[in-house]
């Protein structure tokens, strides 16, 4: 597991029914791509977190793809329609197998 | 030919807000809580200056809005990482920085006058070195490296706990001989451009020097997020590459002269906000 990864997440603790709302997500992680060498000419082996879903209510908001070129800590910022009270699921998956969780409970006014 | 010299006056007029940078009315408000003062009149000791501007002014208006969201600001990134150090027992006398301090907040106000004179040790006091006496004599542990990852953290994290707090660092008494010193090392010429702190950040502020926009060289905003970097910048990591740009051999990081200047720097700053960590390019 890549050293100090910490997920943060930020979606709004209540809404109205049917609103869309911005949320936002950031995962500190470094995001080695692979083409780099260290100061022995090693090449210094990929580590990233290649996908990032979020699932609310288990059905499924947004899946991305991640490649080597996205940079260190990546941020994800998108909206979504929130129906119902319920509960947002974030989870991002590292290529040594990690999976990183967050969620966020959202009310319904 | 009249109105053409007045079109390409006008056509100037409506370019010049085009390169400045961001609305010079803009105000810096984090979180839609903490105030900041980005711009008001120099200190009395400043005389090459009238009014100071925080180096936020400087930036672009999507560099500026990093800032003024904790959720946005990747340096809050490296707060979080030394808010879980702060609670973590190390060195022989199983001590963490909270058995002693409490939680981070207690020590809001320290960054507002650092540096400042330790009459224990009869010397000018930075972050980095309460800090690593801390650690030394307190924990029993070892020393961080002035310009190391969790060194560049924990000063986060103590800047940001005193964040929209005034800059007021003393330079009378004890601390006069290194504010001359400092301020000497601030006027002078170095390397083979021949470039004194002066020449870029009082004379030529708000100029270019190639694609970058000079500020005023005001380090209440350090330790700072360079996007250029992706990593916190301590103070004496930018003065040393400032001189390293001037071609000339910088002083050690964590060096005498660099505290000097860093006291220098930081009194320049008297009547700014507290910002760091802030975002600059």
């Amino acid at each position: 597991m890549a050293e100090n990864v910490k997920a943060r997440v930020r979606a709004p603790r209540s809404a109205s029914a049917g609103e869309v709302a911005t949320i936002k997500t950031l995962i500190s992680h470094p995001m080695e791509s692979g083409q780099r060498k260290d100061s022995q000419g090693n090449t210094i082996p990929r580590s990233i977190i290649h996908r990032f879903t979020c699932d609310f209510n288990g059905e499924n908001v947004i899946d991305v793809k991640m490649e080597p070129a996205i940079s260190t800590n990546p941020y994800f910022e998108f909206e979504a329609k929130i129906p119902e009270a319920g509960e947002f699921k974030f989870t991002w998956y590292d290529d040594d197998g990690s999976v990183y969780e967050e969620s966020a409970t959202v009310e319904v006014s | 030919m009249t109105f053409r010299t007045m079109t390409a006056a006008a056509a100037l007029a409506m370019l010049v807000p085009a390169f400045a940078t961001a609305d010079p009315d803009a105000k810096l408000v984090v979180n839609g809580e903490i105030e900041m003062v980005t711009e008001t009149e120099a200190p009395e000791h400043l005389e090459g200056l009238r009014t100071i501007r925080s180096g936020w002014t400087f930036r672009t208006e999507e560099t500026q809005a990093l800032q003024m969201d904790d959720f946005d600001n990747p340096a809050m990134i490296f707060v979080d990482q030394a808010r879980d150090v702060w609670n973590t027992v190390e060195g022989d006398a199983g001590e963490s920085c909270a058995s002693c301090h409490g939680e981070p907040e207690s020590l809001r106000g320290l960054r507002a006058e650092l540096p400042k004179w330790n009459e224990e040790k009869g010397e000018v006091y930075t972050a980095e070195m309460y800090i690593n006496d801390c650690r030394t004599e307190r924990m029993g542990a070892e020393p961080w490296g002035w310009d190391s990852q969790p060194m560049k953290n924990m000063t986060a994290l103590i800047s940001s706990v005193s964040r929209g707090m005034t800059v007021d660092v003393a330079i009378d008494g004890p601390v006069r001989e290194a504010w001359e010193r400092g301020k000497e090392i601030y006027y002078t010429r170095y390397g083979q451009l021949e470039l004194a702190c002066a020449n870029c950040h009082e004379d030529n502020y708000d100029n270019y020097i190639r694609a970058d926009h000079l500020s005023q060289g005001h380090i209440n905003g350090f330790p700072t997020y360079r996007l250029k970097q992706a990593n916190l910048v301590s103070k004496h990591n930018r003065f040393r590459g400032c001189i390293r740009d001037t071609r000339g051999v910088p002083y050690a990081i964590g060096s005498e002269d660099f505290v000097a200047l860093e006291l220098y720097v930081a009194s320049r700053g008297n009547g700014l906000s507290v910002e760091g960590p802030a975002v600059r390019n």
